[in-house]
């Protein structure tokens, strides 16, 4: 049961990392909309890292987290180095909850 | 030449690929404290390979739902298909490549990806990060099980925020393109919206009709317009030493890029 549950996962979450690869080919797409798929594909990242800062499982995820990922935005905005980045993210986070705040 | 631009990419990848080691250490803990033989979180971050979705599987697994671990793991795994299109022509043309490449696609791997000019600096990318963060989130995934309660909660160590700010990093160089960050901005607004109605992953992909933004009435200039091959003339500057995923810097840039020509 389990290992049919993990197979099944398996090949379904490659199947559609290969479909989308090979359809690449396959597909003989207008040069304009070839030029809209790194576009869709930061608006699928955007959404990503916005939904994973703001919310957990469905509900808000409390300041913490928001506040740590600005904290690593606004270094980066200002160029700081990647490392820099996610470090600050982390660290403002858990100092935030360690004082307390959800 | 060469070496400055993937020895940063390689240190970029190394800060979220600890990070990942955590989270694929508290990714086995938690699979064995739900009651799973140790063999199995350790399969699943071999073959299935996606975060979010042995997370969600492992838990509907614990509470019986086996068909809904499935159904679950793939519509957050959907957005994967998209990243496929938008990558395929970046992992190199040989079978081989495409196979192993689909199946180390993850979103880190595609930000970094995309966060360099188009072209072999872009495919040298995508395969240290893909390598990379597969090993990381094994590696953690074993340290996991072995490990058990023993490892704190990431959460105390504010991992959950690193992942997001090193997505959005990556974004930046791309969203200073007016059209893309228009797209972004409108994405991940939509997403956040629906998070509290939709199941996980539909408003991520919901996300992509932020696209619609472009066809909108009233813009002076017809959709998808070409910027111009602006990655392959940016400077080293920001993450992962900058780089655009502009409109039409993926497809434009490469037209205009002889394979093998130095960045």
């Amino acid at each position: 049961m389990l290992i049919a549950v993990i197979l099944a996962l398996a090949a379904g979450t490659f199947g559609l990392r290969l479909t989308g690869v090979l359809l690449r080919d396959r597909l003989d797409l207008p040069e304009w909309s070839r030029r809209l798929l790194p576009v869709g594909a930061a608006a699928l990242l955007a959404a990503l890292a916005a939904t994973a800062a703001l919310t957990e499982a469905a509900q808000f995820a409390g300041y913490a987290r928001p506040a740590g990922v600005l904290a690593g935005v606004l270094l980066a905005w200002r160029r700081a180095p990647f490392v820099l980045v996610v470090v600050a993210a982390a660290g403002v986070t858990a100092l935030l909850r360690l004082l307390g705040v959800p | 030449m060469r070496s400055g631009p993937d020895r940063a990419v390689l240190r970029d990848v190394a800060a979220i690929g600890a990070a990942m080691v955590a989270v694929g250490a508290s990714f086995g803990a938690m699979a064995v404290a739900a009651g799973l033989p140790l063999w199995a979180p350790v399969v699943m971050s071999i073959l299935v390979y996606a975060g979010g979705a042995q997370f969600m599987a492992v838990g509907l697994v614990a509470a019986g739902s086996p068909v809904a671990a499935v159904l679950a793991g793939l519509l957050l795994n959907a957005r994967h298909l998209p990243f496929g299109l938008t990558l395929g022509g970046t992992m190199g043309g040989r079978l081989w490549q495409r196979l192993l490449g689909s199946h180390l696609m993850t979103d880190e791997t595609t930000a970094f990806t995309l966060a360099r000019p188009a072209g072999p600096a872009r495919r040298r990318a995508f395969w240290i990060a893909a390598t990379l963060l597969f090993l990381a989130w094994n590696l953690g995934t074993v340290i996991g099980v072995l490990a058990g309660g023993a490892l704190g909660d990431p959460a105390a160590f504010g991992l959950d925020a690193a992942f997001p700010a090193g997505l959005l990093a990556l974004l930046l160089s791309s969203l200073r393109d007016r059209d893309t960050r228009r797209v972004a901005l409108v994405g991940a607004a939509l997403a956040v919206l629906t998070t509290p109605f939709l199941p996980a992953g539909l408003p991520v992909l919901l996300a992509l009709g932020g696209l619609l933004v472009l066809f909108l009435p009233g813009r002076s200039t017809d959709p998808p317009t070409d910027a111009g091959p602006t990655a392959g003339g940016s400077t080293a500057a920001g993450p992962a030493g900058g780089g655009a995923v502009g409109v039409g810097s993926a497809a434009g840039a490469r037209a205009a890029r002889p394979e093998g020509a130095p960045c």
